[in-house]
């Protein structure tokens, strides 16, 4: 197999952090926010396996990446949970909406 | 052939991103979250991180993804049927509103402007040696042994707690304060 050419990988990674960047700053429904979260962590994912293919004795930026989506699962599980707390108070997740700490 | 094949996945993860971005559906957003992850899974193959693309599949596709429709689902109130609009036409679709489009255009337009001038510039020495194509399964479970013992241990307990978290907060509560 002829190398790719692994400057590709951190470009393809930034344009997908811009874009959850955008949609983290774009949506109001809460869980759309979260999926942006999601999306900007995968492409530092895809930043860290395109590095560490250069280093397969340690692997250290796969290791690094598997942590990373142990914390994702983790942060995704205890942010659903929150806001279906927030939407059982609020009757809505549109974050616009909410912007009282107590009703 | 492994170019072309990079060049297919890449179009497919961004453009399910970008799908994301501009649909207005949360339903229809979730699913191309899904392509999204899936191209994700198919690059970390073609940098050899076979393990990580599998772990990739089983985590975000079948847990993270799964949790996120049944988040959406149980977050939604179908519109009511009301005396000025006796039939909706969708009365079940869940959509998002958006911001204004400028100012996320312009923060995440000028990121990406920044990163590009940066990447393109730049030269990583890492990226003078060669790639070597071979099985990461083997070096993973080496170095989650010794190297990262400590981290794995901790990566257990923070599961163990965010699940138990997760299974407290969503409880529903007798609330009465």
């Amino acid at each position: 197999m002829e190398p790719l050419n692994s400057g590709l990988y951190l470009l393809v990674a930034a344009a997908l952090f811009s874009i959850g960047l955008a949609i983290v700053l774009l949506k109001r429904h809460a869980i759309v926010v979260l999926m942006g979260i999601e999306l900007m962590l995968n492409a530092v994912n895809l930043n860290l396996v395109a590095f560490s293919q250069y280093d397969p004795d340690r692997l250290q930026g796969q290791m690094m990446t598997l942590f990373v989506m142990v914390v994702a699962a983790a942060e995704a599980a205890i942010a659903l949970a929150i806001i279906l707390q927030v939407y059982r108070h609020f009757r809505t997740v549109q974050l616009d909406e909410i912007s009282e700490m107590r009703k | 052939m492994v170019q072309l094949a990079f060049y297919l996945f890449a179009a497919l993860t961004l453009g399910g991103a970008l799908a994301v971005l501009l649909t207005r559906n949360v339903m229809y957003a979730a699913f191309f979250l899904l392509l999204t992850l899936l191209g994700v899974a198919a690059l970390f193959v073609l940098a050899s991180a076979d393990f990580l693309a599998v772990a990739q599949i089983i985590i975000y596709v079948g847990g993270v993804l799964v949790l996120v429709i049944f988040g959406v689902m149980l977050t939604h109130k179908p519109k009511q049927l009301t005396e000025q609009q006796p039939n909706v036409a969708r009365p079940n679709v869940i959509s998002t509103q958006h911001r204004s489009w400028l100012g996320a255009l312009i923060v995440a337009g000028s990121l990406f402007a920044v990163f590009y001038n940066i990447l393109t510039q730049a030269h990583f020495v890492l990226f003078d040696r060669t790639a070597t194509y071979q099985t990461s399964v083997d070096t993973i479970g080496k170095q989650l042994m010794t190297e990262y013992l400590i981290p794995f241990e901790i990566a257990g307990v923070l599961l163990l707690a965010a699940l138990v978290g997760a299974a407290y907060l969503s409880s529903q509560k007798s609330t009465t304060d």
